[in-house]
């Protein structure tokens, strides 16, 4: 059916979408590449005009430098530390993520009880309450548990679900046939049983996709650091980078780019290799 | 039998969260109510002083600012945000080579750190030494100063909401997916072009998921705080990217005043929700839900 001029259109296409694409992705990527060029420069090319795009000399340096920073200001920066405390909190709040949702949707989606409905509308409801509404009686309330200064306020709640991933997980349960559940049973499955042998299996799509939010958030939570972390020691990536910036003595642009790389790198590698499922994942939650 | 076994199951799995709503929602959200008609801070206790924190309100010039800076910012990045992201999302739907490569390269912006990215833009816009005032220099277009003037910091903030949507982007693709193939057969038989497609299967089928991002992205705008708090210390220049939330956090634990920023709180959350009622109600003629 398809015409000589038909196939040329259609080539046409394919050239024109390839060719904005490729233009999006450089002005997605010129300032990440500015990033990397200057996290190898010397300090005195890093400002200046024209930009310098090809330093004079590679200083990989750089990188080790980032580490052992003594900011003029605050002392040194211990941003070793800095990444393992956040290594931590983004750990156990993935972890904790993917259990207590994991439970809670499969109640939503898969086990019939009185007040299901309700708790779940309130649940959708959740979702239109601002953050900083509960900055203030959050903290009260960490307060009173004497938790100000540790690490439990940013990552016990994970353990507690969250609305957004619930209503993403239920989603995804809902698209199981009942007819699995019900075969289970019948072999005698508990409900136990059958939710960590038959159902969870079926659900790695989607639990890839609440991983990696849960991650990302976690991994890059500037507020929460912010109000509950009282002690330099106990800080996180996203609070260490902005100790590298200075009002009085002048940044250190290039170890502040070789900082936020460090921060970065990670969670780019972790999402091109995910990315595939993440994506498959959302779409089969049906997320509308 | 069965139907309380399965009751005791039902909640038994629900725990986490009946438990998490109760402690890390309810709870705080009433209290915070309760707070906003006290006088209140980390070393007082609450004393009521009734509506007093409301009317102060009223009258704060400061509270004015803020709250309309951060309504102009929603307005302009939600529905800019809306378009990039569903145009982003079409090319990235299509049929060519090194998908995964433009994905992960489209949602990088989403996996920085708001810190780092707060820090790397500052650079961008430099007015003497930035990357994209020397770029418009190059074409003859004077810059104007990002930064400084508080005519264009607001502007600033929305370019840079606008280039970070990965997230609404990549749950538009995922909506993409979903729309079966045989209604773009069916449109081609009678004759449809790119355009109409678009226009008629597209945005039709996926308009579920632009309510859903239209009222998320409306939600978070309103909240902004790590980017203008990063890159504008203070809201400056001249209190232009002072936002709702980098006032009520300055209220509550640098001006000590938690009861007065309670109240805020509450100001914004009743804003919010009237705002997305507004927008689910004006939503329910052009949204098209399958089967029902």
């Amino acid at each position: 059916m398809a015409t000589a001029g038909n196939k040329k259109s259609k080539a046409a296409k394919v050239w024109l979408t390839q060719f904005t694409l490729i233009a999006l992705s450089i002005f997605f990527l010129l300032p990440l590449l500015w990033m990397i060029v200057t996290a190898v420069k010397p300090l005195d090319e890093t400002m200046t005009s024209p930009p310098v795009w090809i330093p004079s000399k590679l200083l990989i340096g750089n990188f080790a430098e980032a580490f052992s920073y003594n900011s003029k200001d605050l002392g040194y920066i211990p941003f070793l530390v800095y990444g393992k405390n956040t290594l931590f909190v983004t750990c156990l709040a993935v972890i904790g993520s993917v259990i207590s949702n994991s439970l809670v949707a499969y109640s939503f989606a898969r086990i019939p009880w009185r007040g299901r409905e309700l708790l779940f509308g309130i649940t959708l409801a959740t979702m239109m309450v601002p953050g900083p509404v509960l900055m203030v009686p959050m903290y009260a309330l960490f307060k009173e548990f004497g938790w100000i200064g540790t690490f439990r306020p940013l990552w016990v709640p994970s353990f507690f679900g969250s609305a957004f991933n619930i209503f993403l997980l239920r989603q995804f349960l809902r698209s199981i046939p009942m007819e699995l559940s019900e075969a289970a049973k019948i072999d005698g499955a508990s409900e136990w049983r059958t939710f960590i042998d038959v159902i969870m299996p079926l659900t790695r799509p989607a639990l890839v996709v609440i991983a990696i939010f849960t991650f990302l958030w976690a991994w890059n939570d500037f507020m929460g650091p912010l109000l509950y972390l009282t002690d330099q020691q106990t800080f996180t990536l996203s609070m260490g980078l902005q100790f590298f910036q200075s009002q009085h003595t002048g940044t250190p642009w290039n170890l502040l780019m070789a900082a936020s790389l460090i921060v970065i790198v990670p969670v780019i590698i972790v999402f091109f290799f995910a990315q595939k499922v993440f994506i498959k994942g959302i779409a089969t939650t049906g997320l509308k | 039998m069965k139907a309380r076994q399965d009751q005791r199951v039902g909640i038994l799995f629900a725990l986490p969260w009946i438990l998490g709503f109760s402690l890390f929602l309810a709870y705080p959200l009433i209290s915070s109510l309760c707070f906003s008609f006290t006088n209140f801070s980390i070393l007082r206790s609450p004393r009521y002083i009734g509506f007093s924190n409301y009317s102060e309100l009223l009258g704060d010039k400061v509270f004015h600012t803020s709250l309309v800076n951060t309504l102009l910012f929603a307005a302009a990045s939600v529905p800019l945000a809306t378009v990039f992201a569903i145009l982003m999302a079409l090319l990235l739907n299509s049929n060519v080579k090194g998908m995964a490569f433009y994905r992960t390269i489209f949602y990088i912006p989403s996996l920085v750190p708001m810190v780092a990215l707060g820090v790397l833009w500052l650079w961008v816009f430099n007015s003497n030494y930035g990357l994209l005032n020397m770029g418009l220099e190059r074409i003859h277009i004077p810059g104007p100063p990002w930064l400084t003037d508080p005519a264009w910091t607001k502007w600033t903030l929305v370019i840079i909401s606008v280039w970070g949507t990965g997230n609404a982007m990549v749950i538009y693709l995922a909506g993409l997916q979903d729309v079966p193939q045989s209604l773009y057969e069916a449109a081609e038989l009678d004759g449809a072009k790119t355009w109409a497609k678009t226009r008629h299967v597209t945005i039709p089928m996926i308009s579920p998921v632009i309510l859903f991002n239209v009222v998320m992205g409306l939600i978070g705008s309103m909240q902004t705080f790590a980017l203008p708090y990063v890159m504008f210390p203070g809201g400056q220049p001249a209190r232009s990217t002072y936002f709702f939330s980098m006032y009520l956090y300055d209220t509550a634990f640098l001006f000590q005043r938690m009861g007065y920023a309670s109240a805020m709180g509450w100001v914004m959350f009743l804003i919010t929700l009237a705002l997305t009622l507004v927008a689910l109600k004006l939503s329910t003629k052009h949204v098209h839900y399958e089967g029902g």
